[in-house]
């Protein structure tokens, strides 16, 4: 352990901005194959708050950071449950009704977190080096060296782009977000699928809220996302719908987290507002650019998006 | 005396269908024989998209029975009429635009492998495309395509899902007279191969070309079956409307008054920042219809909206009667004599949700008499309506009800009757007659023949090759952004215009 040199500092902000990261991709990933199938969801933020707590909850009551996970899950998708029902069954406007569900997991969380404030998590989850990976230089600590959260991560993004772009099911979701009625009349079930996607969004935003309360900052507070569901439907639009573009911009987004912290630590005279107000600063930039340089083209917003689905309608 | 040997390949019977207040088919039998093309001849609303739409597995009839290949079926989903083998290529493509040709011909595909392997289906999509003659790049994305390469698609789906019927509703809406000979000529080649092609249709012509019978549909009910030596244009056209049509006709004497409307150059982009119109130039003299034929989206939406001020021109000068109006208000063109019937008359035109009176006085409510002191003057704005109502023969149960409830003849003469009453010296009037059945076509047709009379310029863009002939003084063609060519009226040629239409050909006559 050389505590000088510049690559250990590097190392130790890249190696924390994936951590940091995680819980915005989780949730990104979900809300990505919500609006690939065409809906979208506002509700991630209160999503991930709901499965924060419920995740810790059930953790601390099953000294199992695991069945954190799978509570996280099922909340999770329990509230994308609600969603799907409004705006799909119901077909009532997705912005209003994201936006409630936000408001609604805000408090919920918060009336059902309280006793749990400041409470100790007992059996977090904690970083396992990845044998022969971690021991790589520079990218064995970067990348190889957290919990299994973050690996898990590894695995589900070249999944989901595997999915998405080469198998048949994927290519009824692209098919379901740009033009549901010429699904339909080739026999996809757009109600069904749109479910499924929905809640699946759902779930993962759950987990991404779970990884902030289970090992990013293994406790509960009140609004511990502190906007991260937001940050992660911006960047589903940075991420142009790709899960690989989505996975970089986390990783940026978690760096910016992360430098805010290191700078705070080493000592730099910045203050400590502005460095935390950093990430949601990137945030408007970044859709600045983004939508700026493809407003003419609007290249891989699904075409469907936002639009309820109605088979008799022409 | 051959049905006894020939089992029939798709045959209803007493199929009836009721919508809330509409009997849309009431007993209808109609049969398919294989390797025929059959016309499915009818005005609009005579029930006969309907009836294929019960075929096609989107409608389930509430009564009657349908057998395919002799066995009886009921379809629940067009999944199910795919799998016996009936496919449906309806007006309005169902195509994923940002997808391959090759995605949307397999989209929704049992027999596509979990993982797709594009390559050796694009291969089998070109073989099969070649057997039939329809051409297509599998690997072109579809916002690539022209509308005609976009049908070829439509029907390679059915194709590709191994359809022995192919319905076709009204598929030369959209295509050049070129496209649709290419077009006929395929599906004679399947009706050979012995698969069998249904064509949905309103015009004659095509019915006379191609068709080996025809059934009549007129008022949800079947009127007539014709073999082919018994379809002769004037019984199909009695049979369609239950009476003689008289046509009304340009009486073709030009006015040749003053200019009213002067393009010079004229330039601006499309929505998507694209070049929209390129150097238009032309004039429309005073009783003078000048027509703008083209295919669909070659600039026509582009040229109608910068004439009213609602596309900024970025090149050129319009003139109104000698005045400039380029790039000012909506509002300022329109007070200077300019009317608009837009193509889109329940979005554009008219306020869906609003009443007769109230669509009426929408150009006029800030003027005498509509506009009292501070308040609009309902009483006269009603007596106004009710003068209008009955000048343009619109029929209306209720001056409060939503407009969104009249049909869409009704509609383009509550349109038209408040466009006239401005007295304009130029009318802006995009596919007047798009959706409209015989009567109300001749109607809206003699409204604008009519006001030809009265002196008025008349700028008319319409897709209708046979409208385009039998109204206009003069005809400019438009093709990506230009015009193409301008023609006189009187002796045009549909090949002619089909020519330009498609970008090749010269013009006869400068501007």
């Amino acid at each position: 352990m050389t505590d000088t040199g510049q690559t250990n500092v590097l190392v130790l902000i890249l190696a924390t901005a994936v951590t940091a990261g995680t819980p915005i991709l989780y949730a990104a990933l979900g809300e990505l194959l919500t609006e690939r199938s065409g809906v979208i969801n506002l509700g991630v933020e209160g999503m991930m708050l709901i499965g924060a707590v419920s995740g810790f909850m059930t953790a601390v009551v099953f000294k199992n950071p695991w069945a954190g996970v799978a509570a996280a899950l099922l909340a999770g998708g329990a509230v994308a449950l609600i969603h799907a029902f409004l705006t799909i069954t119901l077909r009532t406007n997705q912005v209003v009704s994201g936006l409630a569900l936000t408001i609604f997991g805000t408090g919920l969380s918060g009336y059902l977190g309280k006793s749990f404030i400041g409470l100790p998590l007992p059996v977090p989850f904690t970083s396992r080096p990845l044998g022969m990976l971690s021991e790589i230089p520079f990218f064995g600590p970067v990348f190889f060296n957290h919990d299994p959260l973050v690996y898990l991560t590894y695995l589900l993004v070249p999944a989901l782009w595997v999915f998405i772009y080469k198998m048949r099911p994927g290519m009824h979701l692209r098919a379901l977000g740009e033009n549901p009625s010429a699904a339909d009349s080739l026999g996809v079930k757009v109600f069904l699928s749109r479910y499924m996607y929905v809640v699946a969004g759902g779930m993962l935003a759950g987990v991404g809220g779970a990884y902030l309360s289970l090992a990013y900052a293994p406790s509960w507070l009140e609004n511990m996302t502190a906007g991260r569901g937001w940050i992660a439907v911006a960047l589903v639009i940075f991420a142009l719908w790709n899960p690989l573009r989505a996975m970089v911009g986390a990783y940026i987004f978690g760096g910016i987290d992360a430098l805010g912290l290191r700078l705070q630590v080493l000592g730099v005279m910045i203050p400590s507002f502005f460095l935390q107000m950093m990430p949601y600063i990137f945030t408007i930039l970044v859709l600045v650019v983004v939508l700026g340089k493809n407003r003419s083209a609007r290249t891989g917003s699904p075409g469907a998006l936002g639009i309820p689905f109605d088979r008799e309608e022409r | 005396m051959g049905e006894s040997i020939k089992v029939k390949l798709v045959e209803m019977r007493g199929i009836t269908k009721r919508f809330p207040g509409v009997l849309a088919n009431d007993s209808v039998d109609f049969s398919v024989e294989p390797g025929e093309i059959h016309a499915l001849l009818g005005e609009n609303g005579s029930g006969k998209s309907t009836l294929m739409s019960i075929l096609a597995g989107q409608y389930r009839p509430d009564g009657g029975v349908m057998l395919v290949k002799g066995k009886e079926i009921s379809f629940r989903s067009p999944r199910d009429a795919i799998k016996s083998g009936i496919g449906m290529v309806h007006q309005h493509f169902k195509l994923v635009d940002n997808f391959t040709v090759t995605e949307n011909i397999i989209l929704g595909d049992d027999r596509t492998p979990f993982f797709c392997r594009l390559d050796s289906l694009s291969a089998k999509i070109s073989r099969l495309g070649e057997e039939y003659g329809l051409t297509v790049d599998p690997g072109a994305r579809i916002d690539q395509l022209s509308v005609g390469e976009k049908q070829r698609v439509e029907i390679l789906k059915m194709l590709y899902r191994g359809s022995d019927l192919l319905v076709m509703d009204e598929p030369t809406a959209v295509l050049t007279p070129q496209e649709s000979e290419e077009l006929f000529a395929n599906l004679k080649k399947f009706a050979a191969a012995g698969r069998s092609v249904v064509l949905i249709t309103h015009k004659l012509n095509e019915v006379l070309s191609a068709a080996d019978r025809v059934t009549v549909l007129r008022g949800g009910r079947t009127a007539a079956v014709l073999g082919r030596e018994e379809i002769t244009e004037s019984k199909l056209a009695r049979l369609m409307v239950g009476r003689d049509i008289d046509p009304v006709k340009n009486d073709s004497k030009d006015f040749a008054g003053e200019t009213v409307l002067e393009l010079q150059g004229v330039g601006a982009m499309k929505d998507v920042g694209r070049q929209g119109l390129r150097n238009i130039t032309f004039s429309v003299k005073r009783g003078q219809i000048f027509g703008i034929a083209g295919v669909a989206g070659n600039g026509q939406k582009e040229l109608a909206e910068a004439v009213t001020g609602l596309r900024w021109v970025h090149s050129g000068r319009i003139r109104i009667n000698d005045k400039d109006i380029t790039n000012l208000s909506p509002r300022v063109i329109a007070d200077l004599g300019v009317s608009f019937v837009p193509e889109d008359r329940l979005g554009m035109g008219l306020v869906p949700g609003l009443g007769i009176v109230d669509n009426l006085i929408l150009k006029r409510y800030r003027k005498a008499p509509v506009a009292g002191r501070y308040l609009i003057d309902y009483k006269k704005a009603g007596q106004e309506a009710e003068r209008l109502v009955k000048e343009f023969d619109v029929k209306v149960a209720d001056f409060r009800s939503p407009v969104s409830l009249l049909s869409g003849g009704n509609l383009q003469r509550l349109l038209l009757a408040r466009e006239i009453s401005e007295n304009p010296s130029l009318i802006v009037v995009v596919y007047p007659v798009r959706g409209l059945d015989v009567g109300a076509t001749e109607a809206v047709h003699s409204i604008l023949l009519e006001l030809r009379r009265k002196g008025t310029a008349i700028l008319l863009v319409s897709e209708d090759l046979e409208e385009i002939i039998k109204l206009c003084d003069r005809v400019g063609v438009m093709y990506e952004g230009e015009i193409a060519g301008i023609l006189p009226g009187g002796d045009i040629r549909p090949e002619e215009i089909g020519l330009l239409m498609m970008g090749s050909g010269i013009s006869r006559e400068g501007a």
